[in-house]
């Protein structure tokens, strides 16, 4: 893949980045926050990547999977702990 | 080859599904559904990987499977909504370590590669390193394992300024050189101490913006690395996070008037000197049932909370007093500042989960132009953001930074233990002004017994 095609990527990204969350009021950013952070465990897909691989070396396997279990970690704790909080923001007609 | 495209393929619609996902978080209305979808997009990337074709075992990720997601799930379940900011603090520094491993694992087994990629497989070394202690450290002291003070020793500045150089010119080594192992090593070594020497000066107050400015380094991170493993989806992921974690330090350094660079680097606790006695002045308390009989009286109330509520957990007790006024017919908001508490609307979370009504948490913004027409304000283990000094002492340290207007409403009432002053270490003018009253006291207990007062007068 040429290099300039993913910097493209990157800078559509950061807009995209920058024009979803300016948009997400201050009551939410805490979640915000926390499903940001659950998104960015998609570093599983490179951890899967690296452990998957054909095994060469002890210091792969140990790299590979603690990387995945760092990064479904850092995944799953991520969406439950947002599902969590977002299931607390109840307005009160749908509460009483 | 189609595998692989087909992977990518399922990569473009989970870049979708995890737009949606932030974009649904600009209501809470539809913000748990977009929740919902942003995982979805994560399962059927995962999905996608497995089957992509670059996969040959699968015993070891199966074990890490496991292993996470039984760890996430218990302590995801297990934590309260006080212990979200370590909580976070810790999941940045779990997906920061798996990328500097993941970075680390294609090092060794494919070596540097070209220029572009020795230079994202440095960045992602670095950053990802100090991400990782850096956490550690926001963690231990969010959660008060480690002293959430400042903390400053003789010649921090140099050792800071020593790890920053040398990183730098071991890495224009490593780009040069990118067969040396040992330099990549030693860059990770460094960047792991540099994590730890850049978090430990910045004080329990300013957590909201380390907190922040992590969540965009775990993004920038995942983006580094994407690049260094060639993966489309980690570029796109990675910088939408880091704007996200950019926009979130920009809003909460503009809430404490300061620059990043003043948080990060400013060692604020030690910067200010403490303000003699100077005048004396005397701050006028109130008894509890006093201060129940002018609330039975008002038509008006805003609470606002600050980190206090959180160390008393004085949540369920505040909406308590909260639905007592209300069923006497005064109207109840709460104030909510951008930097109340440890982390960006930390206060939000723990009203909301005291079933505390969403449209009643008011923005500062929203609530400053009404503040004139409140008839009781009540200041709840916050002190420096409502600091009226901010306005119109020009000596003062935080001169400039906006504030709730608690000193305009009609009575302020402010609970606190004692007149110790906030984490900027000065006076507050609020607690001396003529129509401001302390109820000195746990913020618990005190709020507890102004709701029995509610309670013996419906009797």
């Amino acid at each position: 893949m040429e290099l300039i095609y993913l910097l493209f990527i990157l800078v559509l990204s950061v807009f995209l980045g920058f024009a979803l969350i300016s948009r997400v009021p201050p009551l939410l950013h805490t979640p915000l926050m926390s499903e940001a952070n659950a998104i960015c465990g998609i570093i599983v897909v490179g951890a899967l990547i690296a452990a998957g691989a054909q095994a060469n070396s002890t210091l792969t396997i140990i790299l590979g999977t603690s990387a995945v279990a760092l990064a479904t970690f850092n995944v799953v704790g991520g969406y439950l702990v947002t599902d969590r909080m977002l299931k607390m923001f109840k307005k009160k007609d749908s509460t009483k | 080859m189609s595998m692989e495209f087909l992977a990518n393929f399922v990569y473009i619609l989970s870049s979708v599904l995890f737009a949606f996902g932030l974009k649904f978080l600009g209501s809470p209305v539809t913000a748990r559904w977009g929740n919902i979808l942003s995982a979805l997009g994560m399962l059927l990337a995962v999905v996608a990987t497995l089957v992509s074709g670059h996969i040959v075992s699968f015993q070891w990720i199966l074990i890490g499977i496991i292993v996470g997601a039984t760890l996430g799930a218990l302590v995801a379940l297990k934590a309260a909504m006080t212990q979200m900011p370590q909580m976070i603090a810790l999941l940045h520094g779990c997906g920061a370590l798996a990328s500097v491993f993941v970075a680390w694992s294609a090092y060794h087994v494919h070596g540097a590669g070209d220029l572009t990629n020795t230079i994202t497989l440095y960045l992602s070394i670095v950053i990802g390193g100090l991400t990782f202690t850096g956490s550690g450290i926001a963690w231990g002291k969010l959660s008060e394992n480690l002293p959430g003070k400042p903390i400053l020793f003789a010649g921090q500045r140099l050792v800071n300024m020593g790890l920053i150089v040398s990183i730098f010119i071991l890495g224009v080594f490593f780009i040069l050189n990118p067969a040396q192992y040992h330099l990549f090593l030693t860059i990770l070594v460094l960047s792991l101490f540099f994590g730890i020497f850049l978090i430990i000066p910045i004080g329990g107050a300013d957590m909201p913006v380390v907190i922040s400015v992590l969540n965009s380094y775990s993004g920038v991170v995942a983006c580094t690395t994407g690049f260094v493993i060639h993966n489309t989806l980690l570029i796109v992921v990675g910088s939408i996070v880091g704007a996200n974690g950019m926009i979130l330090s920009i809003i909460m350094c503009k809430a404490m008037n300061r620059s990043i660079t003043n948080v990060l680097f400013g060692g604020f606790g030690a910067v200010i000197q403490r303000q003699g006695p100077g005048e004396k002045r005397q701050a006028k308390s109130i008894s509890v049932e006093d201060a129940f009989l002018i609330l039975e009286n008002a038509k008006s109330v805003v609470i606002i909370p600050g980190y206090g509520l959180a160390v008393a957990q004085a949540q369920y007790a505040v909406r308590e007093l909260g639905e007592f006024l209300e069923k006497n017919g005064c109207d109840v908001k709460y104030a909510i500042h951008p930097v109340a508490g440890r982390m960006p609307g930390h206060m939000n979370v723990l009203l909301a989960e005291a079933n505390v009504s969403y449209d009643q948490l008011m923005e500062m913004d929203a609530i400053n132009p009404l503040m004139d027409n409140v008839d009781v304000a009540i200041v709840i283990g916050a002190n420096d953001v409502v600091n009226p000094a901010a306005r119109h002492d020009k000596s003062s340290p935080i001169y400039g930074m906006p504030i709730i207007n608690a000193d305009k409403a009609k009575t302020v009432f402010v609970i606190k233990r004692s007149m110790a002053t906030g984490f900027a270490g000065i006076e507050n003018d609020l607690f001396y002004d003529d129509n401001c009253r302390m109820i000195f006291g746990d913020a618990k207990q005190t709020v507890q017994a102004l709701v029995a007062e509610f309670k013996t007068s419906q009797h």
